[in-house]
């Protein structure tokens, strides 16, 4: 009999559980928005369809979420550095940056709204505001965890973990996920219309 | 390093000992956080073991409800003219008294078929049997000390009590639970002054399984999860036992599913909330329009059925897995082809995607686009009869050992052949137009993933109510039930064929007024009579249940059944952690039954010199 001295726990886990369970609950939140897609689609497809143009402001939003995404990633590269000052800045800016998100989405609907793109007169209309207010809550989901990830960095000593680094991890990519899922939803509006 | 008792007599903890991978978790002491006080042992649990016994009896309390119901319904269609006061107590003025007869108010008669389907469907079937299972056997049979997040396991359950403390809720309205059928298709379920349920009896209905998605998903990402990522040494994805691959694909169906369902949720919230119109158009209330136009009811029936579909295998499957398992411990054979019981299962879990529009061939689908859906349908049967010669295949020549739960296990593989067959008839575009919507729907569905899947439940609990309980159940009493079960369940449902293919539809509160149906009077009775002899079995598997958990007969040995999979090798009192010491190692696959003349090879015994693997 051979003896095997490799450790099945770190050979096997090579993604972090917790970061895979993430991994999977996207797959969730994909199939959510491909619903709604693919309704938007037969919905388009049976005519009696309002078209409106994107509003500026969806545009700047996106800048402002793809500018966050990348200042957390800094964040979470000075972390894994032992750089505490980028660490807590660059959070900072990434939540600033998330909520500045928000903000520029409600200004689109206002806008969108005044131009008269109802939410009940037409179903495109009501399309619109349902998948980017639910991409929106999610948004908000992730302004949640940068919250806490604000709350550990300010109350915590700072010392870089492997635990820390994995929860850091957690944060990073669902925000990263929900950026890249906002660029499909506004190629998707701006595409079929 | 503290080391644990091994009991050097106990060649199964010699061996754990010897083999086994050291976590250091007997040094740790992590059963006391979750075990410390009577709320976190029994209450806001994290054990995996514990969180399968809440879904277990809660499954079951919805399940008698949901069985009670439909004996109240089947009274009405089976004995329209009996007089019905004596449930006057408890339901109330959805009894109404006409000179001296109490008669089943027909609005409640159908809340009681919708409220019948939900429970059914979602709290017993799915919550009851794929989360007590999953939740029991994943980390037992894969060798985890647990699931790969205890909390998010425990807020999954939590979140289906919720779910079931509100819809329990919508039971006692004055205006009654939601009656538009399990379904809810709008109109019906999106205009709340449609019918006396559609108000807020509907608005509950929405809130409650909008709580039971957020617990499958909870769920299905821990069992997904823990199955990739916590196997012990030596557990290949192809030495995993079956049900560890059945609950896997139940767990991926549920997570890539739940969410189309939810987001048809959110868009029905919209119309009967707040004014939008997705699914309504050129809708008349008591010959007033309505100014909601532009939508389309069909589109949430895809969006339903795109879940609907895979729900039907997310009941199945895990009943499949606990099945193939059944069978061959106490075949006490291997399980015939496994290799092709694995792909079968995947293939199921495949095209469970691609043909949820065989439930709308009659909703005004283009006849074209049915066709595919005929063509992916119909090709479901290869993986099902690949199952069912293999589970026969497994039985043929078998040391048949007949236990309740082989019992339960051999009629599972009936039911399923029973009713996979008629799902071949339904199948078809062409021979749908006369079948839909007919008691030969009731009778295929009822069998093939009511009474198939229940039957799947209960190979599972006679099975390893040991390993739940440590005490057994008792076995006269599960035969009986057995035996009253199936007899019972095919006197209720053969005779719906006959009608369904005469065009008695389904979900009529009376056919006395019907010159084509009523003839079928005494036929109605008589399943009627099945349906309540049925029920009182049920009542006696209840009864068997709760007694055994405290005075069933003691479990004496760790593995009384001989069989091969890592649950037997933990110890009768299972704490928390799962194993006092060391994780075992895994070094064959789970089904070397009658091997070299060895009736049965736990998994954890390496391989002999010069043995060849069960499995190649």
């Amino acid at each position: 009999m051979k003896t095997q001295t490799i450790n099945p726990l770190t050979v096997r886990n090579r993604i972090h559980p917790q970061l895979f369970a993430l991994y999977i609950a996207f797959g969730s939140i994909m199939m959510m928005f491909a619903a709604l897609t693919s309704a938007y689609i037969v919905k388009h497809a049976q005519g009696d369809w309002l078209e409106y143009i994107i509003p500026d402001y969806f545009y700047f939003s996106t800048a402002t979420l793809l500018l966050s995404s990348v200042t957390l990633h800094l964040s979470y590269n000075s972390f894994t550095k032992n750089k505490e000052g980028g660490y807590k800045s660059l959070l900072l800016v990434s939540f600033v940056l998330g909520v500045a998100f928000v903000v520029l989405q409600y200004k689109g609907w206002i806008t969108l709204f005044e131009g008269g793109v109802d939410f009940v007169a037409n179903v495109s209309g009501s399309f619109m505001y349902l998948i980017t207010g639910l991409h929106a809550l999610h948004i908000i989901g992730g302004i949640g965890a940068i919250t806490v990830a604000i709350l550990h960095a300010y109350t915590l000593p700072f010392i870089v973990t492997e635990k820390r680094k994995t929860r850091f991890k957690l944060v990073l990519h669902y925000w990263h996920f929900v950026d890249v899922l906002w660029i499909y939803l506004l190629c998707f509006l701006m595409f079929v219309k | 390093m503290a080391h644990v008792h091994v009991n050097p007599n106990d060649p199964v903890e010699v061996l754990i000992e010897e083999q086994g991978y050291d976590d250091h978790f007997h040094e740790h002491h992590h059963g006391d956080k979750y075990q410390s006080s009577f709320i976190g042992h029994y209450i806001f649990s994290m054990d995996h073991k514990i969180i399968a016994r809440q879904f277990l009896i809660t499954g079951m309390f919805w399940a008698i409800i949901g069985a009670a119901m439909s004996i109240v319904f089947r009274l009405q269609l089976g004995f329209p003219e009996a007089d019905l006061q004596w449930i006057k107590p408890i339901l109330g003025k959805w009894i109404t008294v006409n000179e001296g007869v109490g008669q089943l108010s027909p609005e409640f008669y159908y809340a009681l078929v919708t409220m019948h389907g939900t429970i059914l469907v979602f709290f017993v079937l799915t919550a009851g049997l794929s989360g007590t299972f999953s939740n029991l056997l994943i980390p037992l049979q894969v060798g985890a000390r647990d699931m790969a997040s205890p909390f998010l396991n425990m807020l999954s359950y939590w979140f289906f009590f919720l779910a079931s403390v509100v819809m329990f809720y919508s039971l006692f309205l004055s205006t009654g639970p939601f009656a538009g059928g399990w379904t809810a298709y709008p109109p019906l379920s999106a205009l709340p002054q449609a019918s006396s349920g559609s108000g807020t009896g509907m608005t509950l209905w929405l809130v409650s399984l909008t709580l039971f998605v957020v617990s499958a998903l909870l769920g299905g990402i821990n069992y997904i999860t823990t199955i990739l990522n916590l196997r012990t040494k030596g557990m290949t994805m192809f030495r995993m036992p079956l049900p560890m691959w059945a609950f896997f694909v139940t767990a991926i169906l549920g997570v890539l599913s739940f969410p189309v369902l939810a987001s048809g949720f959110f868009m029905l919230m919209f119309d009967r909330g707040l004014g939008t119109s997705f699914f309504l158009s050129e809708i008349f209330i008591e010959g007033q329009a309505l100014d909601r136009v532009g939508g389309s009811p069909i589109l949430y029936q895809h969006l339903f059925w795109f879940l609907g579909h895979p729900e039907v295998y997310i009941i199945i499957l895990p009943a499949m897995g606990i099945v193939s398992e059944v069978l061959s411990v106490h075949a006490r054979k291997p399980i015939f082809g496994y290799m092709a019981m694995v792909y079968s299962i995947l293939g199921i879990g495949f095209l469970a995607f691609i043909v949820w529009a065989h439930h709308m061939f009659m909703s005004g689908v283009n006849p074209f686009l049915s066709n595919f859906f005929v063509i992916f349908t119909l090709i479901i049967a290869v993986p099902s009869a690949v199952k069912v010669f293999n589970w026969i295949t497994t039985l043929w020549g078998g040391n048949i050992r007949f236990t309740s739960s082989m019992l339960f296990s051999i009629g599972f593989v009936s039911m399923f052949i029973s009713g996979g067959l008629t799902g071949i008839f339904l199948g078809n575009s062409a021979i749908d137009i006369q079948l839909h919507d007919t008691y030969f729907v009731v009778a295929h569905f009822h069998i093939v993933m009511g009474v198939a899947a229940f039957f799947g439940m209960y190979a599972g609990v006679y099975h390893w109510f040991p390993k739940m309980f440590g005490r057994f159940m008792n076995e006269t009493l599960g035969k009986i039930h057995f035996w009253v079960t199936l007899v019972g369940a095919y006197a209720i449902f053969w005779p719906m064929h006959y009608l369904g293919m005469a065009g008695v539809p389904r979900r009529y509160y009376s056919f006395e007024t019907f010159d084509a149906f009523k003839h079928f009077g005494e036929m109605n009775q008589f399943i009627t009579v099945a349906a309540v002899v049925v029920f009182a079995a049920q009542v006696l598997m209840v009864i068997n249940f709760f007694y055994s958990i405290f005075n069933g007969k003691k479990m004496t040995t760790k593995n009384p059944y001989g069989a091969n999979t890592l649950e037997w090798t933990t110890p009768i009192e299972t704490g928390h952690g799962n194993w006092p010491g060391k994780i075992p190692s895994v070094h064959r696959w789970p089904y070397d039954y009658g091997k070299d003349g060895k009736e049965f090879v736990p998994q954890i015994f390496p391989l002999e010199e010069g043995e060849v693997a069960g499995d190649h």
